[in-house]
């Protein structure tokens, strides 16, 4: 065997294995739910033998270990004699995440976790004395071993502690003789492996006149004690594979295996020998047969792995074929051509295919976000094991999809996020307690589709943010001006200044203070705004908005200084049509406008670029008003808007670098690039007249 | 001086030649990937005055400097009649835009020159070696001086 397929199979059991432990975590969640279910209690039994069947077959000798240890003690819970107390299932979470670290581990040659002892002794002093010894347990465990192997791979079985004891049945076939082996040899060679025991059976004694001397007649029964994996076995017999029958199988004839193919060939045999597989499975099964999850499992996995290169390189396709279309688009506008034409009526045709192209690649990328929130799970498990609170981790949406790179860029900002909700947005249980609130702290993980962006909430029902001690702190640190005037929202918002931390002692577990900034910086290359609300007394939300995609964007086209920008939709609140009255001046060169009682700082885009000199007049121009990051608002004076269109997002850093204000650029139908505006860079980095806030924020 | 131009061990350089103002240059043509004609580049905001901007080179987005002036000398008119050199060089793509492209000349290493050491203009900088051809002379542009990562850094 080469390497490759090796390879191969091992890559497609570690992701099976994470399939296995996403369901093991899900039946764990279940029973801390209530749900005592015998079959909930399976599931979760199922996954860890699995896991450790798998492991086996690949030698992964400290994750085989571990699985053994944790399945006797689920063995204890599916037997009734360990009851899923909180303690316990609390223990179990921890093995589960143990049993994660441990296929990590094993799959990137890494060492494994080392407190694993620790939980193990836990749970095992929890499931109490073993009933039937651990030896009792080993020998229950073998037969199912062999249950998956008739299922699915054939390779599993040797996977299983060596047996010690194996019934041959050896039956040349006459092509044996005539290929020129010579059945002695191999005798000779199976007696190397250990002691034993050849029996030669007859099988029925034809007439001397009727016997072809030619033809093969004897058969042995081999007994074969000792140490032996039942791959040394076959191997032995590898060079006669096809010209004899075959059959290997545990000592006392309960559980013949069958090698795939070989037997049931010609041969007549002694029957009272053969136990075909069919027949054993009926057996065992009073056992936990475990034949319906993986036909269940079958029926699911109709997928395809495939290369995220060649997906990307779908989607770029896919992304080429839109700006194409564009320009096509435009051709035939620019022909003239009536809109009831043939040809508009097929460009309209091909416009909807390639939107819905589009859509369905992008699906490709799409994932759930189930994982990601069992990670986090963890990390609440964790983290608040580590500072004695007591919290409970609600998950809501799990299963909306995101595109791949969104989940994979995702997973640290939001691990910030939670550990900061555990760590400084929960109460401790005493003063939860002082408040009338249950000891147990709530984090809820929410995740939803909303006007074409996904919204993922994390919420904790603590104290919410002390909007007066942010105050302070931010004043101390230099950060605000001691008597600005700030609203609760901007206040918030100081949470994500560079270097700010609220937690008066540094945990070990966040209030290092660099934070909240790294999160928003991580969320906004993403393309996305994060937002805090917080009501005192009853906790605080943090809301991530990111786009569905990081491939294309909805945009509004403006012109600007004779020059086409497409502004981010998702940023826009609203657009005007500005006169000279709406327009006040602050000092020589700053401008705001009041919309509805609120003041606006204005920017006119065209000088920010530095595309031309300040206006003397807005007279007639357009204003765009654009939400910041931060909760506040801006106004860009633009000349006119052109269009609004879905554009392909093509990167600039690499061809250029970053250019402040400009996010990134895109191809336009006439085949020009146009740059897609990042209005809050563009207002930090905006020439100094903007509010003291503003100029604050910008850090 | 460790110009490219000198490490290349080949007995003869091919080099792609073209006019800027009067005055010719040229480059290696193992940098060249090809030849366009001329597009209205899209401008970049607080970009340095010799980065033209940016253009569409079938789908990605190719920075286009302003040969002309990134030398130090009047900048290109930007008409039909001027095209854009799309070099490469360490992976990246960029575009040069130079009055016109006028020849492919191989060069005997041994006939190239380190420019003299006493030119004090910007050119100076971004000339990796000299020579002389029937009579005119060629100057070989230092690509790595010339291009985006130290346009990147000016601006």
């Amino acid at each position: 065997m080469t390497q490759d397929p090796m390879a191969e199979i091992r890559a497609s059991f570690f992701v099976e294995c994470e399939e296995l432990l996403e369901r093991l975590q899900d039946a764990l969640t279940a029973i801390e739910a209530g749900d005592h279910d015998p079959e909930t209690i399976n599931v979760v039994f199922r996954a860890v033998h699995s896991i450790k069947g798998g492991a086996g077959a690949f030698a992964l000798l400290p994750l085989v270990a571990f699985a053994h240890r944790f399945e006797t003690v689920l063995d204890a819970l599916r037997s009734g004699q360990m009851q899923p107390s909180p303690e316990a299932i609390k223990r179990f979470f921890q093995a589960a995440d143990l049993m994660q670290d441990h296929v990590r581990a094993a799959r990137d040659g890494t060492a494994g976790p080392a407190n694993a002892d620790e939980v193990l002794q836990a749970l095992e002093a929890l499931a109490g004395p073993p009933a039937e010894k651990p030896l009792a347990e080993v020998a229950e465990f073998q037969p199912l071993a062999l249950v998956l192997d008739l299922d699915a791979d054939p390779g599993i079985a040797d996977s299983a502690e060596p047996q010690t004891a194996w019934q041959v049945f050896f039956a040349p076939h006459a092509a044996l003789y005539a290929t020129g082996n010579e059945p002695l040899h191999l005798l000779r060679a199976l007696s190397a492996l250990g002691t034993v025991e050849t029996r030669c059976a007859y099988p029925a004694a034809p007439d001397l006149i009727d016997l072809d001397p030619e033809a093969a007649w004897l058969a042995w029964q081999i007994t074969l004690a000792g140490e032996v994996g039942v791959d040394d076995i076959r191997e032995v017999f590898d060079f006669v594979e096809g010209v004899c029958a075959l059959e290997i199988g545990p000592a006392g004839g309960t559980n013949a295996c069958t090698p795939g193919g070989q037997t049931e060939t010609t041969q007549p045999r002694p029957a009272a020998l053969h136990l075909p597989a069919a027949e054993a499975a009926p057996a065992r099964a009073s056992g936990p047969p475990p034949q319906p999850t993986l036909a269940a499992k079958a029926a699911e996995s109709a997928t395809v792995r495939v290369d995220l290169e060649r997906i990307d390189r779908l989607v770029n396709l896919v992304g080429e074929l839109v700006i194409n279309q564009a320009m096509l688009a435009q051709s035939v506008a620019e022909a003239g051509l009536a809109p009831s034409s043939a040809v508009a009526n097929g460009l309209e045709a091909f416009m909807m295919l390639t939107r819905d192209l589009q859509d369905s690649v992008m699906m490709i990328r799409a994932q759930p976000v189930k994982p990601l929130f069992q990670r986090m799970a963890r990390i609440v498990r964790e983290a608040s094991a580590a500072i004695g609170k007591e919290v409970r981790l609600h998950p809501e949406g799990e299963a909306t999809e995101v595109d791949k790179t969104v989940i994979e860029r995702l997973a640290d900002p939001l691990t910030h996020m939670v550990r900061n909700a555990v760590d400084h947005g929960l109460e401790t249980p005493e003063a939860r307690q002082r408040a009338g609130k249950p000891r147990e702290g709530l984090v809820t993980l929410r995740a939803m589709h909303r006007a074409g962006r996904v919204l993922i909430e994390v919420e904790d029902d603590g104290a919410g943010i002390n909007r007066a001690k942010v105050r302070e702190i931010a004043i101390s640190r230099g950060l605000i001006a001691a008597d600005a005037v700030l609203s609760n929202a901007e206040i918030d918002a100081l949470l994500f200044l560079p270097g700010f931390s609220t937690a008066t002692t540094v945990s070990a577990l966040s209030g290092r203070g660099v934070g909240m900034d790294v999160v928003r910086q991580a969320i906004q290359s993403l393309g996305g705004r994060v937002t805090i609300t917080s009501d005192p007394g009853l906790g605080s939300k943090f809301s991530i908005s990111l786009p569905l995609t990081l491939a294309v964007l909805d945009g509004m086209v403006v012109q600007v200084a004779g020059q086409k920008l497409v502004v981010p939709l998702s940023s826009i609140l609203e657009t005007a049509a500005l006169t000279q009255d709406d327009i006040r001046a602050l000092g020589p060169q700053t401008h705001v406008i009041s919309v509805r009682g609120a003041i606006v700082p204005l920017y006119d885009l065209g000088t920010e670029l530095g595309f031309r000199q300040p206006r003397s007049s807005y007279d007639g121009s357009i204003v765009l008003f654009c939400v910041l990051d931060n909760g506040s608002s801006a106004a860009l004076a633009v000349d006119a808007i052109l269009e609004q269109r879905q554009v392909v997002i093509k990167g600039l850093q690499k061809a250029y670098g970053h250019i402040p204000g400009v996010a990134a650029a895109t191809i336009l139908g006439d085949g020009q690039i146009a740059l897609i505006l990042d209005p809050a860079d563009l207002v930090r980095s905006a020439t100094g007249h903007t509010r003291a806030i503003a100029l604050a924020l910008a850090g | 001086m460790t110009d490219q131009i000198f490490a290349n061990s080949a007995a003869e350089v091919e080099l792609l030649s073209f006019r800027l103002a009067d005055q010719e240059y040229s480059v290696d043509i193992m940098s060249v990937r090809e030849i366009r004609g001329w597009t209205r580049a899209t401008p970049l905001p607080h970009a340095p005055a010799h980065v033209r901007g940016v253009i569409n080179l079938r789908g990605t987005v190719l920075p286009v400097v302003d040969l002309s002036t990134r030398l130090g000398m009047a900048p290109v008119a930007g008409d039909a009649r001027n095209v854009i050199i799309v070099v490469q060089l360490g992976g990246q793509n960029a575009g040069l835009l130079v009055d016109a492209v006028s020849d492919i000349v191989a060069v005997p290493r041994a006939a190239l020159r380190p420019p003299p050491d006493l030119a004090a203009d910007a050119a100076h900088n971004f000339i990796s070696a000299l020579t002389i051809l029937d009579g005119r002379m060629i100057r070989v542009l230092n690509l790595a001086a010339v291009l985006p990562d130290a346009t990147v850094e000016a601006a």
